[in-house]
């Protein structure tokens, strides 16, 4: 059934190309998302006229001829009535599971995904680069290639939408969302913040530039020197003081993060923790809400002393201590 | 449906005496625990927030027609967002049908004289007044800017405007709700008339008491909700916002907990007055009652358990998202089981076109496609890409719009006989709801485009290659915007000059419909005993008079 839904949409959306029915497709995900939304829009536009043209058809044939005419009783037909309980149902079904298995497809970045970071902020989206690049109400990508935003808000919850990718996602503060897309034209598309965030919410848009990967190295080399962002989370490491506790060996009253990234880790209150990007910032943030088994709970914390920017180059960092390790280990 | 008989017929209305000339002055009206007069009290209240509530749309709309934004600075085009939502959400929708056609209804429709607690029901009344005092007085003191959502950390922690009046008017605004609704569900248990089974009832009422089980369960969450909102605006207890150990997302299950239900509150009755016009007006039994009384429970119980499609791109889990999704598309099946029914009713029926009827079946057609286009939400894959769009906004006033306010009209020129004695012109009842049909598709589908364009909604501005199909909505709006002042005027003018109408000008089942118009304050000189099943229309003829 999905397959002769596949092939009708295929059909259909090679009649419908007119440029004004759908944004540009720019993304590995944007044909198999539209696909969906044509035999939505088939499926819709064959049910209201079903039913109208019916109507219609009752309307002129059944009018009423004279003021005491009494029509035949409604006989009860149920094998009818099943029939239209049961066909909707098949067809929900149907594009339930054809939805479902794209938006699960859609879900999961490939694991060799280039990473980007994005803050939003009322009411400009700020991109950094691991590398170092930074850029406000630009995004700089390579055309061809997976990546990855890892996504936070230092103030209200904002939305990050690029309509010729068919991709969004809520950008929370306190928290870290992501997206991924692959774009698959180099061109200029729109940035949208689709979730309202206050007065100028209508201006905190900007543009993604899809690039050749050659054209995508050359702007990332031309871009303003500066150092990448595991590099300046090992400045503020040493600065915050944090290296006094967290030594590379062990032997300081904080766990070593060499290696810690990626591991599951023992807490206090009997959990079990995977050291993500979320649980390292909220170790830095709230670190009473994390401590380890084997550790006393003195780490202070430092909410308000650092910026959501701040922290991301911190976890650049500890992920950068994690590749030493199994680099060092492969030697 | 009934074996009174009263000879109504011989007495003019002027000189007898009914609910509307039994009690003179202001003060008759204030502290009348008449059903039918509180049912009028409410009509004006809902239909000056109505008319509020439009005039903030109509200047939204007129807003968009330049891209860089005609009329106000985006502060203003915010608050007006929010003011328009949350007046015709909690002080227009919620309260519409049940709180006039079905105050006005159930106990007439039951054989009954009055509500289970009249003194109840005239206290709800006050209750939505002060409630929307406390609105107003923010529309007033300056205006509210963070969407009828109330979505935090901003509305909590970052607006600068009336934010508590607000939320003030819609705590209290809900009680009204949870006394409306416990009032029907006990007068619809305990006080129909002999004979009248459960399944002889009319379909309005089922809907009605599927709405008041969401008006009883829901509303409770919202007060809660808002409740902790103020906490943390005022007192600064860290729930909701992050900055001090909250979490934004909790805000959003509790508040779509309560808010998705209460979209079926708004179409529930709406779907009620449909199967009433649609037997009338084709004469016919409907066809699968039962289906038809059991969907609209059905509709109230998945209702509770499809919050989260409203939160597909917030990050909550792919397999939560998964369960939305499935529990989404269940609840549009009953929905076209209804569609389908109403549609079979009129097969071999005897249809006349009378403004009822046009409002019905306008209400048939919007409603199929502002139920259809759910599916594309309750679809992972292209939710991501809509939410947040204009798809949305044009998808949930199909709804709301095209099938509440449309069923609402409906209903209004239904009953309007039986509530004022009078009848209305029904050339212009017929024009204005071509009017409102046409003005409404011609305002809501160009959004449909927009949204899959990828235009977010809630821009006070937009870029300008989204202009087209924004200047065709803001025309479409003007349009809608006449179509409703049309009835205003000649339901008003009806009032004082509209010829005298008879108990039965539709011809029409019903125990209310046996009654004079206006009905007696007591609505039944002696309460019916029902023999028949609702919509009989084949066993005994109505004659209109």
């Amino acid at each position: 059934m999905i397959g002769l839904a596949k092939f009708g949409s295929t059909f259909l959306s090679s009649v419908i190309q007119a440029p004004q029915l759908r944004p540009e497709a720019a993304s590995s995900i944007a044909e198999g998302v539209d696909h969906l939304y044509f035999v939505l829009t088939f499926i819709t536009l064959f049910f209201t006229i079903a039913i109208f043209s019916t109507i219609f058809f009752f309307m002129v044939k059944y009018r009423r001829r004279a003021e005491n005419e009494v029509p035949p009783d409604t006989e009860e037909n149920l094998p009818l009535e099943l029939a239209w309980t049961i066909i909707p149902t098949l067809i929900c079904a149907g594009l339930f599971l054809w939805a479902s298995s794209l938006y699960f497809e859609n879900s999961r970045p490939p694991s060799a995904s280039t990473e980007i970071f994005v803050i939003g902020k009322q009411w400009m989206w700020h991109i950094q680069h691991p590398e170092g690049v930074r850029e406000i109400n630009e995004l700089h990508v390579p055309e061809g290639v997976p990546v990855k935003l890892t996504m936070t808000s230092e103030d209200v919850i904002h939305d990050f939408y690029i309509p010729a990718f068919r991709v969004k996602k809520d950008v929370i503060p306190g928290r870290y969302s992501s997206l991924w897309f692959q774009a698959t034209k180099v061109g200029t598309y729109h940035l949208f913040c689709a979730q309202y965030c206050g007065a100028d919410h209508a201006e905190m848009l900007g543009w993604v530039y899809v690039m050749s990967p050659a054209d995508y190295e050359t702007w990332l080399a031309s871009g303003t020197p500066s150092e990448t962002m595991e590099k300046t989370g090992e400045k503020i490491f040493n600065k915050l003081g944090c290296s006094s506790c967290h030594q590379p060996d062990g032997t300081g009253r904080g766990p070593s993060l060499v290696g810690d990234y990626g591991k599951e880790e023992d807490l206090k209150s009997g959990e079990k923790r995977l050291v993500d990007e979320a649980f390292i910032r909220q170790a830095i943030i709230n670190p009473n809400s994390v401590v380890l088994k084997n550790y006393p709970p003195i780490m202070p914390t430092f909410r308000g002393q650092i910026t959501e920017e701040q922290v991301l180059q911190l976890i650049a960092y500890v992920k950068s201590l994690a590749s030493e390790e199994r680099n060092s280990n492969g030697k | 449906m009934s074996t009174v008989t009263l000879d109504v017929h011989e007495v003019p209305t002027g000189s007898r005496v009914n609910y509307l000339n039994a009690q003179y002055g202001v003060k008759s009206w204030l502290l009348t625990t008449d059903h039918k007069r509180i049912a009028l009290l409410y009509l004006f209240s809902i239909t000056l927030m109505f008319f509020v509530g439009g005039t903030f749309a109509v200047l939204m709309r007129l807003h968009l027609i330049e891209p860089q934004g005609a009329l106000v600075q985006p502060e203003t085009y915010n608050k007006l967002f929010t003011m328009h939502g949350v007046i015709m959400v909690f002080f227009f929708l919620v309260p519409s049908i049940p709180a006039t056609l079905g105050n006005f209804l159930v106990p007439m429709m039951i054989g009954a004289r009055d509500l289970a607690f009249p003194r109840l029901n005239l206290l709800s009344w006050y209750i939505y007044i002060i409630g929307a005092i406390f609105t107003l007085y923010a529309v007033i003191s300056g205006g509210v800017d963070t969407g009828w959502t109330f979505y935090t950390p901003y509305s909590s922690s970052f607006s600068h405007t009336s934010v508590i009046p607000t939320a003030l008017g819609v705590f209290i605004t809900g009680f009204s709700s949870i006394l409306t609704g416990l009032n029907f569900v006990v007068t619809i248990h305990k006080m129909r008339a002999p004979g009248l089974t459960w399944f002889r009832l009319p379909l309005f009422i089922w809907a009605i008491y599927a709405t008041s089980i969401i008006f009883i369960l829901g509303t409770p969450v919202i007060a809660i909700t808002l409740f902790l909102l103020g906490l943390e605006r005022l007192l600064h207890i860290g729930i909701f916002d992050p900055a001090i150990g909250g979490d934004p997302i909790l805000f959003q299950h509790l508040f779509w907990f309560y808010s998705h239900p209460a979209v079926y509150i708004m179409i529930l009755p709406g779907m009620g007055v449909m199967s009433e016009l649609i037997t009338c007006f084709s004469r016919k039994r409907i066809f699968g009652y039962s289906f038809v009384a059991f969907s609209s429970l059905s509709i109230a119980v998945i209702s509770f358990l499809v919050w989260g499609h409203h939160m597909f791109v917030t990050g909550q889990s792919i397999y939560a998202g998964l369960t939305f999704s499935v529990l989404s598309f269940m609840v549009a099946i009953p929905s076209a089981v209804k569609v389908f029914n109403w549609t079979a009713t009129l097969y071999k029926g005897s249809i006349s076109y009378d403004a009822p009827m046009l409002y019905a079946l306008g209400f048939i057609g919007l409603f199929t496609m502002g139920g259809l286009t759910g599916l594309f939400l309750a679809s992972l894959a292209t939710d991501v890409h809509l939410n947040g769009t204009y798809f949305i906004v044009a998808h949930f006033h199909y709804i709301m719009v095209g099938g509440a306010v449309m069923a609402y009209l409906g209903g209004i020129h239904f009953w309007w006989p039986k509530i004022t004695g009078r009848l209305y012109p029904d050339g212009w009842a017929r024009f204005a709801a071509l009017v409102i049909f046409v003005g409404f598709n011609l305002t809501f589908f160009p959004q449909f485009m927009l949204g899959y364009l990828g235009m977010p909604r809630r821009y006070a501005v937009y870029p300008s290659e989204f202009q087209v199909l924004n200047v065709m909505s803001s025309a479409g709006a003007s349009i809608l915007g006449i179509g409703y002042l049309i009835p205003l005027i000649y339901l008003t003018w009806s009032m004082r000059y509209g010829p005298t109408a008879g108990p039965n000008p539709w011809g029409a089942k019903g125990l209310e419909w046996t009654t004079p118009s206006p009905p007696p304050t007591e609505n039944f000189e002696e309460i019916p005993v029902v023999t028949e099943d609702a919509y009989d229309y084949a066993h005994s003829t109505v004659t209109r008079g």
